[in-house]
C-alpha cells in the first residue's frame, strides 16, 4: 500500500476517533448543553490553524535568509492551509454563538482579531497573484508573511488583556477557568486529530506547489529555446 | 436535545470546507501534472 494512502486512512481513523470522543465520551456542560460539543472542532480547529501560520511564520523568515525555494513552498502552502483552518473557526464560531450569547457575531477583540487574521492570509494569498517573477514573489509574500504573523500573538493574547464577549481562556487562563478532565483529553486527542490532517494538507499542498517551482523552469527554458 | 440541529450543521460544514479544499489540492495537481507532461513532451519535440 503506498505510503499516502496509508497515512490518509491513519488520518481519517483519527478524526473518526475524535468525533466519536466529542459526541459519545465528552460529557455534556451542566450551563451550555449539548452545543458546548461545537468545541471540539472550534477549538482544535483553532490551534491548527494557529500552528499552520506559525510553520509559515517560520518558512517565511527562513526564505528571507537563505532563498531557497523549497521555504516558499512550504510558506505558501501553511498559509492556505492555516486558511482553511481559520475559515471553519470562523463559520463554526457564529453557530456557537447564536444559542449561547443570542447574536451571531459581535466585534470583540478576540472575533476581531480572529478576522483580521483571516483577512491578512487572504491577502498574502492574494498578493502571489499579483507578481510573476518567482523570486520576487516569493520576497514579497515571504516580508507580507512575517508581517501578517504579528496578528497571531494578538489572538491569543485578546481574550487574556481584554475584556470579551468570547469566553476566557481554558489554557493558560485565570486560576479557577478550565475544563473537566474528561473534556480536556477529549480536546487534545481531537487537536491531535486536526494536526494529523493538517500534515496531510500540508503535504499534498507542498507537493503541489513544488510542482508549479518545475513547471516554471520549464517554461523559462522553453522560453529561452 | 436542544441546539443538537446546530452541532451537527457545525461538523458538517466544518468537514465539507476541509474536503472541499483536499478535492481542490488533488484538483490543480492533476491539471499541473497534465500541464508539465504538455511542456515537457514540446520541450523534447523542440530539441
Amino acid at each position: 500500500m503506498k505510503k499516502s494512502v496509508l497515512s490518509a486512512m491513519v488520518v481519517l481513523l483519527l478524526l473518526g476517533v475524535a468525533a466519536y470522543a466529542a459526541f459519545f465520551v465528552a460529557p455534556t456542560d451542566a450551563k451550555q448543553g449539548v452545543i458546548y460539543r461545537i468545541l471540539y472542532l472550534h477549538v482544535a480547529s483553532a490551534w491548527t490553524g494557529l500552528t499552520s501560520f506559525f510553520i509559515c511564520f517560520i518558512a517565511n523568515s527562513l526564505y528571507v535568509l537563505r532563498r531557497q525555494p523549497r521555504w516558499d513552498w512550504l510558506g505558501v502552502s501553511a498559509g492556505e492551509t492555516g486558511l482553511v483552518f481559520t475559515t471553519v473557526v470562523l463559520l463554526t464560531g457564529p453557530i456557537w454563538a447564536h444559542p449561547v450569547w443570542g447574536i451571531w457575531w459581535t466585534w470583540d477583540a478576540r472575533l476581531t482579531s480572529t478576522f483580521v487574521l483571516w483577512l491578512l492570509y487572504v491577502s498574502y494569498l492574494l498578493l502571489r497573484t499579483l507578481v510573476e517573477e518567482p523570486d520576487r514573489r516569493a520576497l514579497l509574500s515571504a516580508l507580507f508573511g512575517i508581517f501578517a504573523f504579528i496578528d497571531v500573538p494578538l489572538v491569543f493574547g485578546s481574550i487574556r488583556w481584554w475584556r470579551t464577549q468570547h469566553p476566557q481562556p481554558i489554557i493558560m487562563g485565570a486560576p479557577g477557568a478550565g475544563l473537566d478532565p474528561t473534556m480536556y483529553r477529549v480536546l487534545f486527542f481531537t487537536w491531535l486529530a486536526m494536526l494529523g490532517l493538517m500534515t496531510l494538507l500540508l503535504r499534498q499542498r507542498y507537493r503541489l506547489e513544488a510542482m508549479r517551482g518545475d513547471l516554471e523552469i520549464i517554461q523559462r527554458e522553453l522560453e529561452a529555446a | 436535545m436542544k441546539n443538537l440541529n446546530s452541532v451537527f450543521a457545525a461538523y458538517m460544514i466544518g468537514w465539507t470546507v476541509f474536503f472541499v479544499y483536499y478535492i481542490s489540492i488533488a484538483r490543480r495537481t492533476s491539471v499541473l501534472r497534465e500541464d508539465i507532461e504538455r511542456l515537457k513532451n514540446s520541450l523534447s519535440r523542440g530539441k
